[in-house]
């Protein structure tokens, strides 16, 4: 008891000692937790019938009701098979970034490497809403696009509103947007490859491309495979404000993402507690998917998040 | 650090071989396909819209004209937008840095009770968060929709930031400066704002950087809970009038022949001509700055990934 007591004050003692950093934390802490753990708070409405009369609490429990309901949805295997079928073109162009990050490490001449990165890196800046305005002026009939097509002696195409292309046009955008900002990553990981073993390899007759293949790439691993976990754990979170914009009638046959459609019964519709379970069911899958990934990496590469 | 030095001018010394050829081409390929899309618009926009659209302006201007500039000069709406985006992205990111500079500097204090769960609760937003509907309920209830107020406040700390600036504070500050400081009867507070954050200019232009970009490109935040038209940001504006064609002004052609077809095909082209030029404006505040702060945005990356 005597010990008990005399922990507790040498602690309370610690903590008045710090009174001033804590009152530094306080701002932070205090909008962390209402803008960000009360809306987490108001999750339970997934598991009940929201009435703004009642409130979040007073609310009547209804169990899965509207879990079920959305799995009953006649478009739910649509919906959810768009997400994933963006999500999984976007993942073909996850090693352009590492190419191009070798590509730009290799290179001798150091002010136009400079220059390069540079100029790669702009579009990542560029906002969203700009990016999506650009690829509709592109890409409708009398855009650059089907001008070049025209040039090349092609048929112009209003490519925006044939949905099998809308996946492409997405990740294709995305790439230009993230490429160069994607190597930095891997630019600061290959600064650290020693001089000595590139040399070393090179006394023993390696090419170029052997050192690269041989001494660049397995130092870069473990980043890759981190990326790769991440990039797992996003399969099913296709992100709304890219496809909100890009999105038109004709389309939506393949732009018609989880995202969308939590945002189209939740604000829209204003069904609160059904918008909600389909949030909440996406981010249980996403937080799944990156466990599975996690676990699998472990095994396989010794490489984890966690 | 000799051996060093004699391995670099020894690779210096190498000849070009065609594996430098092919791999440099390709780079300055690759960049020149990156910028084009940039560069198009900007030609565009100073070209005659018919020239555009048939496909003339591949290259250089045709037929220079500043009409599609002269008519925005007209979009009251667009400069509205732009005053309101001034204000939210000045005001949104000193709420930001207040939130993020002290939390950063004060979790390096590895003598601090209860460091651990405090991390946590920060971290922890990274991995779950309340989604669209609780949020939107809990701005309501706040009063915070369709109030301007809403473009500024918010989290504040976004955790990704906070693990940057708190990395830098520890890595680039040793602790033993704070203990002479102390010993010299400095508080804390003095360690903060006569140690820590005159060391921290670096740190603080990424986070100024980071959080102002985020600030002028959100168009999400407002579609959620502005309603106003009065209160749009500017990219809200550009959506309403580069994705939705809401209407534009567009006089300028006499009225003569208005019904002919080639009028109305010639007023759709200066629409679309006006699209160009309204990018262009809207993107210029960050192409001017870019090529002096782009060095900070990288360096914010590479502090980040040291921790991983």
């Amino acid at each position: 008891m005597k010990a008990d007591k005399s922990y507790f004050r040498k602690l309370w003692k610690r903590i008045y000692r710090c009174r001033l950093l804590y009152a530094l934390l306080l701002p932070s802490l205090a909008a962390v937790f209402i803008f960000h753990y009360i809306p987490i708070y108001g999750i339970q409405i997934a598991f009940k019938d929201f009435r703004t009369s009642l409130g979040i609490w007073g609310s009547h429990w209804v169990g899965l009701k509207h879990f079920k309901n959305f799995i009953e949805y006649p478009y739910f295997g649509k919906i959810i098979w768009n997400t994933f079928w963006i999500s999984f073109v976007s993942l073909w162009t996850f090693p352009a970034p590492i190419i191009f990050a070798i590509m730009l490490n290799e290179m001798r001449n150091l002010k136009l490497k400079k220059v390069c990165q540079m100029i790669t890196y702009a579009p990542y800046f560029v906002s969203t809403v700009v990016v999506c305005s650009m690829t509709i002026l592109f890409l409708n009939r009398e855009g650059l696009i089907n001008n070049i097509i025209g040039f090349l002696g092609g048929e112009a195409k209003d490519f925006l509103s044939i949905p099998s292309a809308f996946a492409p046009i997405y990740v294709l955008t995305g790439l230009w947007q993230g490429l160069g900002w994607g190597t930095i990553i891997y630019l600061a990981t290959l600064a650290g490859v020693s001089l000595e073993l590139i040399e070393a390899a090179k006394i023993d007759g390696a090419s170029r491309l052997q050192v690269i293949w041989h001494v660049n790439l397995p130092h870069l691993r473990p980043t890759i495979v981190t990326l790769l976990i991440l990039q797992m754990g996003s399969l099913l979170s296709v992100g709304f404000e890219k496809t909100f914009l890009l999105q038109n009638p004709l389309n939506m046959e393949a732009s018609n993402v989880i995202s969308i459609y939590v945002y189209n019964v939740g604000l829209k519709n204003q069904q609160y507690s059904y918008s909600t379970a389909v949030g909440l069911f996406n981010s249980i899958i996403s937080i799944t998917l990156i466990v599975i990934a996690n676990t699998i990496s472990k095994k396989v590469s010794e490489t984890s998040l966690w | 650090m000799k051996k060093q030095s004699s391995l670099k001018s020894h690779s210096k010394l190498k000849r070009i071989t065609l594996f430098d050829v092919v791999n440099t081409s390709l780079v300055v390929l690759l960049t020149l396909l990156i910028i084009y899309p940039l560069y198009f618009c900007v030609i565009a926009s100073f070209s005659d819209p018919t020239q555009v659209a048939a496909g003339r302006t591949l290259v250089w201007i045709r037929d220079f004209t500043t009409d599609a500039y002269r008519n925005i000069l007209k979009e009251s709406k667009l400069w509205m937008g732009y005053r309101n985006t001034i204000i939210y992205t000045v005001l949104g990111t000193m709420y930001n840095l207040v939130l993020t500079i002290p939390a950063a500097y004060v979790l390096t204090k590895k003598y601090l009770p209860f460091r651990g769960i405090i991390s946590w609760f920060f971290f922890l937003t990274m991995f779950i968060g309340g989604g669209l509907v609780p949020s939107y309920l809990l701005m309501s209830s706040l009063h915070l929709v369709n109030s301007p107020l809403s473009m500024i406040l918010g989290t504040g700390v976004s955790c990704y930031n906070l693990i940057v600036t708190r990395q830098y504070f520890s890595t680039s500050i040793h602790p033993d400066i704070y203990d002479a400081a102390y010993i010299d009867g400095a508080g804390e507070w003095q360690c903060l704002s006569r140690i820590a954050l005159p060391l921290a200019k670096p740190i603080l232009a990424v986070m100024t950087l980071y959080y102002g970009v985020g600030h002028w490109n959100d168009y999400y935040t407002a579609l959620i809970y502005l309603h106003k038209e009065k209160y749009y940001p500017l990219q809200l504006v550009l959506r309403n009038i580069l994705i939705t064609n809401q209407t534009m002004i567009l006089d300028g052609t006499s009225g003569k022949d208005v019904a002919t077809m080639e009028y109305l095909l010639n007023k759709a082209h200066a629409a679309q001509g006006m699209k160009y030029s309204i990018i262009f404006i809207a993107s210029l505040p960050l192409l001017v700055a870019y090529p002096f702060v782009q060095k900070y945005f990288a360096q914010g990356v590479m502090i980040g990934s040291v921790k991983g």
